[in-house]
């Protein structure tokens, strides 16, 4: 299992490093068009040919992944600090706190992930420019992301709560937030770890999810939700295979994710 | 805590999530950008005392709760308002609309589980690790496709929606029911049933489907949601017009009345489905008891 751990942390980073190298690798920007060859099949000069307006795939699938890679550990940030102030606040305190907390968390997991997301992004405008379009989807996955990794972080704040050492500590005078920020919150790190990663997987297939349903990333920037719409207009899995490439990356980083998870987990244990 | 004291309990929690669920979208559709912007204030030939009509009428709706509960009563009468854009009562589009939901989501649930529960259960009773890895490995490929990539596949393949809505169940309902019968065939008195030379298969039968099978109950309750969340890809791509298409032309649309409508609906499903297997799963294990 280790060698496969390291294996899988060796090809996030590949193709971490891969899509960081994008202005120097790709033969283009992934905006530029070349109009006379649209829609053409890989070459010397376009590694996974063009797309039907005659933009680079290589370099959009380059440019995609970064945003992708770049923007998912940044919301699993996002959602990790607001579950650990919003679960580990409510289970350090207890009571009615914890309980209203528990059911404002109930009723945001009551709802399919896929239908909430759809839901808080009808209410957004969805024309918008590229980039505010980006700081969108993935500020939204940050935002509403934080529910069940609250519920976790709520039940461990809770058992810290009874522990002998915040009892003693509490006893020696120490205020409640001090206690929370120097005592608890510390412990609850590993809870903390485990969560920021489990989170960046899902909100990587959340992405792509979105893309696909158009309620993603905007043209003309490329992310693997908009480089997956290709496939929509697919007759056959055989005609045009070179169009798989992102799916095939996607599941790769994905699957790699769940690999170094196995660490987290243990480690959350 | 009695059968009754239980039910009354899931009862009311689900009417007051419901009703949470029906507040807070009404909220996001009271802030949206643009919701107190009527098209037809522009009409160059509407009079002075018209467009003061139209304001009233959005002056109305301006307090959260106010709008709120006048969705709610009209809602008690039968009447969920008007999509705005399709331009049809909300309730006879949800009428005609929700049958093909749920028998999309029955088939996929049923295809998914029955895939789940024989690949978890042959792994329990072979006993052979080459097959965990391979049936391990094909449920983690499915886990780590997104559900509208396996919507589109289904839709290359031409196969049908269950299907792809029971691929994205699968890995999910698989790895829940891997785990419990690994974690139950490790229990101590079922090490001295095989120690004592206790047949797998009744090991299995006997033994470690009584310990995962309440567990496996609310895993049940849980797979609905993701089954109703995984309409939503399935319908729109596939072209099937289902709440889930419903849902994603409304989120295309902005049209928030309707996907107002939805969410209670969604929540009600969801909810109504945990609730229906904790019950079950609690009247089990009061039975075993």
């Amino acid at each position: 299992m280790r060698f496969w751990r390291r294996f899988a942390c060796a090809v996030l980073l590949i193709v971490v490093g891969l899509s960081l190298a994008a202005n120097w690798l790709a033969p283009a920007g992934y905006a530029k068009q070349y109009r006379d060859d649209p829609g053409s099949p890989p070459s010397h000069q376009h590694w996974l040919g063009t797309d039907d307006i005659g933009r680079d795939r290589f370099a959009r699938v380059l440019y995609g992944t970064r945003i992708s890679l770049l923007l998912a550990p940044a919301a699993a940030l996002i959602s990790t600090l607001m579950a650990a102030l919003i679960g580990g606040l409510a289970g350090y305190l207890g009571g009615p706190w914890s309980r209203a907390a528990m059911a404002v968390t109930d009723l945001f997991l009551s709802l399919p992930w896929l239908f909430l997301l759809i839901t808080v992004r009808a209410v957004m405008p969805l024309n918008v420019s590229p980039m505010i379009s980006v700081l969108v989807t993935f500020l939204m996955l940050g935002l509403l992301g934080w529910t069940s990794a609250a519920r976790v972080l709520c039940s461990s704040a809770n058992a810290l709560r009874g522990s002998d050492f915040v009892r003693q500590a509490r006893a020696s005078g120490i205020g409640s937030a001090r206690l929370f920020w120097i005592h608890v919150l510390p412990n609850l790190k590993p809870v903390l770890y485990a969560q920021f990663w489990i989170s960046i997987p899902v909100f990587i297939l959340s992405e792509a999810n979105l893309g696909i349903l158009g309620l993603g990333v905007a043209e003309p920037l490329p992310s693997w939700g908009s480089l997956l719409k290709e496939l929509e207009g697919m007759v056959s899995v055989g005609e045009e295979p070179w169009k798989f490439v992102p799916l095939i990356l996607l599941v790769v980083v994905v699957t790699s994710f769940q690999f170094v998870l196995s660490k987290q987990d243990e480690l959350a244990a | 805590m009695s059968m009754l004291g239980r039910l009354v309990r899931h009862g009311l929690v689900l009417i007051a999530t419901v009703l949470l669920g029906g507040l807070l979208s009404a909220v996001l559709v009271r802030l949206a950008p643009g919701f107190d912007v009527d098209e037809s204030q522009l009409d160059p030939h509407l009079n002075s005392q018209s467009l003061q009509a139209i304001r009233q009428t959005r002056a109305d709706q301006r307090n959260i709760f106010r709008y709120y509960f006048h969705s709610l009563q009209r809602a008690a009468h039968g009447d969920f308002g008007t999509s705005l854009s399709l331009n049809q009562p909300v309730g006879t589009l949800l009428r005609e609309r929700t049958p093909l939901t749920l028998r999309l989501v029955a088939m996929g649930l049923l295809l998914s589980w029955a895939a789940a529960l024989a690949l978890s259960m042959s792994a329990a009773w072979i006993r052979v690790t080459a097959y965990d890895v391979l049936a391990t490995a094909v449920s983690g490929v499915f886990l780590c496709m997104p559900a509208a990539v396996l919507a589109l596949l289904s839709v290359l393949w031409n196969v049908p929606g269950a299907l792809a809505v029971a691929l994205i169940v699968f890995p999910r309902v698989y790895r829940f029911s891997r785990n419990l019968m690994a974690k139950a065939q490790a229990m101590p008195h079922i090490v001295t049933a095989r120690c004592k030379g206790v047949s797998e298969l009744r090991i299995l039968l006997w033994h470690v489907l009584p310990i995962a099978g309440p567990q496996l109950l609310a895993v049940a309750g849980v797979s609905v949601s993701i089954a109703v969340g995984a309409a939503i890809p399935v319908e729109a791509l596939c072209g099937l017009a289902g709440v889930g298409q419903l849902a994603w032309q409304a989120a295309l649309a902005r049209d928030l009345p309707l996907l107002m409508n939805i969410t209670i609906l969604v929540t009600f499903v969801t909810l109504l489905a945990n609730s229906g297997a904790d019950i079950i799963g609690h009247a089990l294990r009061g039975n075993e008891a």
